[in-house]
């Protein structure tokens, strides 16, 4: 336990952020299908890291079972979401999501 | 009771006649519409029997039964039971309408027999009829005004029975809203005695009536309220104009509605009304000031008429005026006498006039009639017979009447006396003039139209007969005292005019005052006739002697241009009221504003719909925004 303790939690915090805004940055600019969810990915691993952080140092262990149930949700959306990659690239042939711009006025 | 059936009779006439018009055939639809009357008839002698032998215990105090139907309507305190009364004002109201309907149903038969309403029209009379009867017994002032309003309407369908015709119909929304101008008073007089009284029936108003002073400012109100509404219904200045243009209905509906009916509903309201008339001198002034107006008025403008059913229409309106001076100067009794002899023979004239119409093809105009009276001789004598009672010849009942009028009105004030007797020679002039231009001389029409002439058949000249008896005899009704039998009419009515002779109101004349007046007017209305002779009894038109009709003579021949004043004062008035209510507020601004707000979603839409521009990177920045913007606010708050 104590080892965890000498690295002071604002590093923990700045490095999570880090990751998310990366994350978020990614999901915005990126046209690739694959990589947007892999950026959602890494927000989503970000958010486990910090909880875990925050866990070890309030000695509370809720956020780490909580870390669980993320997992959980972020698997079951990842098969969903690449069955719907999957789909898109056999009616257009391309993971570009520019190319998904029909339903508009 | 008897007097349901009474009621009834009709309304199932109407009901029968008016469901299945078009199948039943004519026979039958006539057999159902005048025997629904002479039931009905029948009912009202058996009925006035029955009030004369029943012991007086079972009366209330004045002879009179009140009895209600049902709870009609209940607001918080207002209660309006359905109810009707029975006392000898409404017996003799009942025999007058409904003998004289019976008549006029029964020309009817002949007179309609070519026309493809027929059953309608039964239907339409027997409606009538109805609600006539339901106005004259009714218990209080709601009731009545069922009545009154219904035979309104009644008169609409009539007047405009034919109804392809839009002058026709036009006449007819004429009389309508003239007598819904009269009703708004009727009305507002019925809110005020609500108010004032707590009961809307006859009986516990008028006891409480009783106990207020005379010339108490409300009672004045009510009073003169009403009297609007009896202006209205009876076509009195100023609201008469209808009358004459209704002579574009049928002639047996001029003759039930427009003369002997309908027409008298406000003279018998303003009789009904008694008790409280007696406490207000002011409107009873106004009222016979307004009566003896008319009276006269309407007799100059007969005068001048070419038309004969016109004629008869304006002489309506002076009878009436006639009434309603009685009434104003207390002689109630003789108000309704002269109401009932005014049913015969106004009845009698009009459906004679109806027999002239008919056998002439249609025409109307009596400078085209002359000497009728060798191809129509019942017809004539029966004409005869009502110009002579309308005159007021003795010993007809015209003249008992009248007369009983004119000497009530003498005593109220011998100005009002001397235009009363005015109008009373001009009757007697223009009754004559219509009688020697139709009647006598050399026929003025075409061949064609000599060729047509017959008299008519039966069932036309026994309604003629009957009422020409009537109007002869009907003076026995209230002979004057100084004949030696006593005034039976007078006698029969006192239980309900009693609040009149008990009070000081009518005044009682000396009897040679009497004998003098009567001789006087006798003497002129002679004169009258004698001068009618002169120019018209040759049969011609007077040639015209006055190289330019003068002035007044050419507004007389219009009818003063009153309709033309309404026209410009109120109509048009109204027309640029409702056209700036329409093209104003109701297109420019109401439907602005209702468009505007639908026009006004359907841009902010298109305005809005480019916000979905399909680009799924563009949909995630948007989202990411909105979580920063809950995020922000979630800090904030």
């Amino acid at each position: 336990m104590s080892t965890l303790t000498t690295i002071p939690i604002e590093q923990y915090l700045i490095f999570c952020s880090a990751l998310f805004c990366i994350g978020v940055i990614g999901v915005l600019i990126k046209r690739n299908a694959l990589v947007i969810l892999m950026s959602i990915e890494l927000m989503i691993n970000s958010i486990n890291l910090l909880l875990a952080a925050f866990s070890a140092y309030s000695g509370d262990p809720a956020g780490q079972i909580f870390v669980f149930f993320i997992m959980v949700v972020a698997a079951a959306e990842v098969a969903i979401g690449l069955s719907i990659v999957v789909l898109i690239y056999r009616t257009t042939h391309s993971i570009d999501i520019d190319v998904l711009n029909k339903l508009k006025w | 009771m008897i007097l349901l059936i009474i009621l009834m009779l009709p309304l199932a006439g109407f009901l029968v006649l008016g469901g299945g018009f078009r199948s039943i055939p004519k026979r039958v639809g006539a057999v159902i519409g005048t025997n629904t009357i002479l039931g009905a008839f029948l009912l009202s002698i058996a009925l006035f029997y029955f009030h004369q032998h029943l012991s007086p215990s079972m009366h209330q105090p004045k002879g009179s039964f009140v009895f209600s139907l049902f709870e009609w309507i209940q607001a918080g305190n207002l209660r309006i039971p359905f109810e009707f009364i029975v006392d000898p004002l409404t017996l003799l109201m009942l025999l007058v309408v409904t003998g004289v309907g019976y008549l006029i149903h029964l020309y009817s038969v002949g007179y309609m027999n070519d026309d493809p309403g027929f059953n309608r029209f039964f239907a339409y009379m027997n409606l009538f009829v109805f609600f006539m009867l339901l106005l004259v017994t009714a218990g209080s002032f709601p009731i009545m005004f069922i009545g009154w309003e219904g035979v309104g309407l009644c008169s609409y369908l009539l007047i405009g029975f034919w109804f392809r015709n839009q002058e026709y119909n036009n006449a007819a929304k004429k009389a309508f809203i003239m007598n819904r101008i009269g009703d708004l008073g009727f009305l507002v007089g019925m809110f005020l005695i609500y108010t004032t009284f707590g009961s809307l029936s006859f009986l516990p108003v008028f006891a409480k009536a009783g106990a207020m002073p005379a010339g108490t400012p409300v009672l004045t109100a009510i009073t003169l309220l009403l009297f609007v509404g009896a202006v209205g219904k009876s076509a009195q200045i100023p609201l008469y104009t209808w009358l004459p243009d209704a002579m574009a209905g049928p002639t047996p509906v001029s003759a039930l509605i427009h003369a002997a009916t309908m027409v008298t509903a406000g003279v018998y309201m303003v009789a009904r009304s008694g008790a409280l008339y007696a406490l207000a001198p002011f409107t009873l002034t106004v009222i016979a000031v307004t009566g003896i107006a008319t009276a006269l008025f309407a007799a100059v403008i007969a005068l001048f008429q070419n038309d004969i059913k016109k004629i008869l229409a304006y002489s309506t309106i002076s009878q009436l005026g006639y009434m309603f001076a009685a009434l104003g100067a207390g002689g109630f009794t003789g108000a309704v006498f002269h109401l009932t002899t005014h049913a015969f023979f106004k009845a009698l004239l009009f459906l004679g006039a109806g027999s002239v119409i008919h056998a002439m093809g249609g025409e109307q105009d009596i400078r085209r009639m002359g000497g009728l009276r060798k191809k129509m001789p019942i017809t004539a004598f029966t004409f005869l017979a009502g110009t002579l009672a309308l005159a007021g010849l003795p010993p007809l009942s015209g003249f008992f009447s009248k007369d009983e009028i004119l000497l009530a009105l003498f005593g109220r004030s011998p100005l009002m006396w001397g235009f009363a007797a005015a109008g009373a020679l001009l009757s007697a002039l223009y009754m004559f003039r219509m009688l020697f231009l139709a009647f006598f001389g050399r026929f003025r029409g075409t061949d064609e139209q000599d060729h047509h002439l017959h008299e008519s058949p039966g069932v036309m000249t026994f309604p003629l007969v009957i009422l020409a008896l009537a109007a002869v005899a009907g003076g026995l009704l209230n002979l004057p005292g100084w004949t030696g039998t006593e005034g039976k009419l007078a006698g029969f009515l006192d239980p309900v005019f009693s609040v009149f002779t008990s009070s000081s109101v009518t005044h009682h004349l000396s009897p040679s005052t009497e004998w003098i007046l009567m001789g006087v007017t006798l003497a002129a209305i002679v004169a009258m006739i004698a001068i009618a002779w002169r120019r018209y009894g040759r049969g011609e038109e007077e040639p015209a002697t006055e190289v330019t009709p003068g002035a007044l003579r050419r507004l007389a021949e219009e009818k003063f241009r009153i309709d033309e004043l309404y026209d410009r004062v109120v109509i048009r008035l109204l027309l640029w009221l409702s056209r700036f209510l329409h093209d104003t507020i109701d297109r420019r601004g109401i439907d602005r504003a209702v468009n505007g707000a639908g026009a006004a979603v359907v841009r902010a839409g298109n305005t809005f719909r480019f916000i979905q521009t399909g680009n799924v990177g563009f949909y995630m920045f948007i989202m990411i925004l909105g979580i920063l913007a809950i995020l922000v606010t979630n800090i904030l708050l």
